[in-house]
């Protein structure tokens, strides 16, 4: 009985919702790494793309909540997904042609174009701030959980409750069926397949007849589609404020390059490792220990290796160490 | 002369902007701008170094800035001497400790050849370290954060002047810079990008969360200050017959004598706060000239040259027989030395220490703008950049402001999207920036006032 209670608290306080926030992770890890690995530079504007779409779903969730459209018990933005898509590949389109194009066909060093994207980081953030204010915004509707502790406590007799929220499956459905999509368009369709001969060998792909014009038009509506889901799941489960997605874009850059900056397959595993190291590290092991243990080996303190304030460091921390040992990531970056 | 042309025009475009700030706004604003541009300049004159001399890429200045801070807290604050009593011996063992640990690992790298046995002893070191100082400073810290926290709660500094600091600032920042440099000056420009910002996040997370060291997020306040304060000024008669002197025709228009002694006491308290900025300004003024002197000497020197080949064809200079490793490494620590000095002259203008303030948008990605705004790989560049980027950052809200006004003269007060964009008048800030950012990139990306190169 206390080894099911020991899992159940491991379960409800670190595993599901490190498989929540690593699906966050991992949508926007991937994000990077297509535009990585196709257009060829680290984009500084990650974190605020992914708010420039959140913020279509929180608008529109508002102006749906207004005339009476709802989702059931299903959050009402999940509804607006399809617009705030359309809204952020439009933006991305505009600022490609206005922006990145100019670099792209002058073939300019990557670093070139890094730079180029704070500059668009910059524009980004003052259009959100001035659409939409600096605030905390929360657009959760609907049923708030799937399972309470207290149903799940008697229900099965035992003595620790195990929580699921709506939003935490949300994510973790949504962002297996996105993945699952994108993966099979990368490996069994003849564009996915063209990305990735773009993305090994650019002039090889060109001798071939690949049209990078439509290339590079695909890679933004994938990575539209990538960073306004992903930072709708996160908005949903969190909350949206401009700022704090400014911010994940250093964890999502972390995630990304663990895994092998260029391979998706890499970003998608980097984000669950980056959050299970951050939950993992920071939890507080004593509730955990008083289960398992014999009475007298009871911990007296907390149990817990670092505290939650470094939460951000030891992802980067992680990154360090794998740039150090293994700079091509865990599996072999660069690919696509 | 001809060749200075450009410089002096654009410099004097600058001063006469400040000046117009002076004269719509007021003297103190301008001299609050004038000395953040200031700081500025010198921030940019050492990410110039790394990215203009040399072509490296560091988005951590927002680090070595907050080393910088640190060093004006850690040298000028008085000690804490209760607080050095319940922990001092526990943490300065940990230092002992962690300087053992350095060695012991850097005897390891050097005599035991590249095996798996090497990197097993280093790993049980670092682990056997990290636990040790875990049992040793817990308590300590613990203890040390209970000593009347409201104000202390942390061990204090030395009780130097805080003029010392600056030099102290800038030797922390190039400790880090020599860690930083050892693990990543070796990966491609972009990473290494990334890998500074993160590293950089890593050392201002400590700052924020080591309460013991610099009371972490609840601020060190009420720094000593190398310039007279303004309370002290308000009561000298040397300071109040000067303003008279200065303001005689002004009072002289007054018609009653306490009227006269009401302009006074304005002009007084006016006067003092721009006279304490003043002393900043030029204190501030000699450090840039310094810097700028021995960056210009340096950049025209064969060392200079060396540099300039290093970053235009590595292959050819490492050919050469020029140790290109080393010569990255030595520039990245003294231009993140450059940073921290300049992270602390900033805590010194503030007076006090606020961790949670150190933002990477702040003092990295705007710090960027002005090197690439300035004129990468020009001193004079540089400095420029710090002036016009820091000026449009503060002087954004105002002129959003005015246009704003303008174009929505026909709406009443009440409409909303009036209302709305008024209130948003800050965050044109970022949008004004980045749309410079853009623009001098692909108009003239290398600056204002781009890099010379003398022919010998």
């Amino acid at each position: 009985m206390d080894l099911i209670n020991a899992v159940i608290v491991l379960l409800n306080y670190t595993i599901i919702p490190a498989l929540t926030y690593g699906s966050q992770l991992a949508l926007g890890a991937i994000f990077v790494t297509l535009i990585y690995g196709i257009l060829r530079f680290a984009n500084f504007a990650t974190g605020d793309m992914m708010s420039f779409g959140t913020m279509f779903a929180v608008l529109l969730t508002y102006y749906f909540q207004s005339i009476g459209i709802n989702f059931g018990f299903l959050p009402t933005a999940l509804l607006t997904i399809p617009f705030a898509i359309f809204m952020m590949i439009l933006y991305m389109l505009i600022i490609d042609q206005t922006v990145f194009k100019y670099y792209r066909i002058k073939k300019s060093p990557p670093v070139m174009l890094a730079m180029v994207s704070v500059g668009v980081m910059f524009v980004t953030q003052a259009i959100i701030r001035i659409i939409i204010g600096p605030t905390d915004r929360r657009f959760l509707d609907g049923e708030k959980f799937i399972l309470k502790a207290t149903e799940f406590k008697e229900m099965t007799g035992l003595a620790e409750g195990l929580t699921i929220k709506s939003t935490q499956m949300i994510t973790i459905v949504v962002t297996i069926i996105v993945v699952a999509i994108m993966f099979w368009f990368l490996n069994k369709t003849k564009t996915g397949t063209s990305m990735r001969a773009y993305s090994d060998n650019e002039d090889l792909a060109l001798l071939s007849g690949i049209d990078p014009k439509k290339v590079v038009l695909i890679t933004w509506i994938i990575a539209g589609i990538l960073a306004t889901i992903g930072g709708i799941l996160y908005g949903l489960d969190k909350s949206y404020r401009p700022f704090v997605y400014f911010n994940n874009m250093l964890p999502i850059f972390a995630a990304a390059i663990v895994g092998g900056i260029g391979n998706p397959y890499g970003a998608f595993f980097g984000g669950y490792v980056i959050a299970f190291a951050e939950i993992f590290l920071t939890y507080a092991y004593k509730r955990f220990l008083v289960y398992i243990l014999p009475e007298s080996l009871e911990p007296n303190s907390l149990m817990q290796l670092l505290s939650t304030d470094y939460k951000f460091a030891i992802s980067f921390s992680i990154l360090v160490i794998v740039l150090i040992f293994r700079p091509s990531g865990i599996f072999e970056g660069k690919r696509i | 002369m001809r060749n200075y042309l450009n410089i002096i025009i654009a410099y004097s475009i600058m001063m006469f902007l400040i000046i117009l700030v002076g004269i719509f706004q007021s003297w103190s604003i301008a001299l609050t701008i004038f000395n953040y541009c200031m700081i500025s300049a010198v921030m940019t004159l050492g990410a110039n170094i790394q990215w203009g001399y040399a072509g490296l890429i560091n988005f951590g200045i927002m680090g070595y800035t907050a080393l910088g801070g640190l060093a004006v807290v850690l040298v000028s604050v008085a000690p804490v001497p209760e607080a050095w009593r319940v922990g001092g011996v526990n943490m300065m063992t940990c230092l002992g400790i962690i300087i053992l640990m350095i060695f012991s690992t850097r005897y390891i790298l050097k005599n035991i050849q590249k095996s798996n046995k090497r990197n097993y002893l280093i790993a049980g070191i670092i682990i056997v370290g990290l636990i040790l100082i875990k049992i040793i400073a817990g308590p300590a810290i613990e203890q040390i954060e209970a000593v009347d926290p409201a104000k202390t709660g942390f061990l204090g500094g030395l009780g130097l002047p805080v003029l010392f600091s600056w030099i102290v600032g800038g030797l922390f920042a190039a400790g880090l810079a020599f860690i930083v440099g050892k693990v990543a000056l070796g990966l491609r420009a972009d990473y290494l990008a990334i890998a500074t910002l993160l590293i950089a996040e890593i050392v201002v997370s400590i700052i924020k969360h080591e309460d013991w060291l610099a009371r972490g997020v609840k601020n060190v306040i009420g720094l000593k200050r190398p310039a007279p304060y303004e309370i002290d000024l308000q009561t000298s008669p040397w300071f109040i017959n000067l303003v008279e002197k200065f303001h005689s025709a002004k009072l002289d228009l007054a018609n009653s004598l306490s009227e006269r002694q009401d302009i006074l006491n304005q002009l007084v308290i006016d006067a003092s706060s721009v006279y304490v900025k003043l002393c900043f300004a030029g204190m501030f003024l000699v450090v840039v000239i310094i810097l700028l002197i021995i960056t210009q000497k340096a950049l025209y020197s064969p060392w200079g040259r060396m540099m300039r080949a290093i970053r235009d064809n590595e292959e050819a200079a490492s050919a050469m027989g020029k140790n290109v490793v080393k010569q990255h490494l030595f520039i990245f620590i003294l231009g993140s030395a450059i940073v921290g000095i300049a992270g602390a002259m900033m805590v010194t203008n503030d007076g006090l220490f606020t961790p949670g303030s150190y933002r990477p948008m702040r003092y990295t990605f705007v710090i960027w703008v002005m090197v690439i705004v300035g004129g990468t790989g020009n001193n004079f560049g540089a400095i420029l950049g710090g002036f016009v980027v820091w000026f449009l950052w503060v002087e954004a809200a105002p002129i959003a402001l005015f246009f704003i006004n303008l174009f929505t003269a026909h709406l009443p007060e009440t409409n909303e999207i009036k209302v709305h964009l008024i209130n948003s008048a800050p965050y044109f800030r970022f949008l004004l920036v980045g749309i410079g950012l853009l623009l001098i990139m692909r108009f003239r990306p290398q600056g204002i006032i781009p890099e010379k190169i003398v022919k010998q």
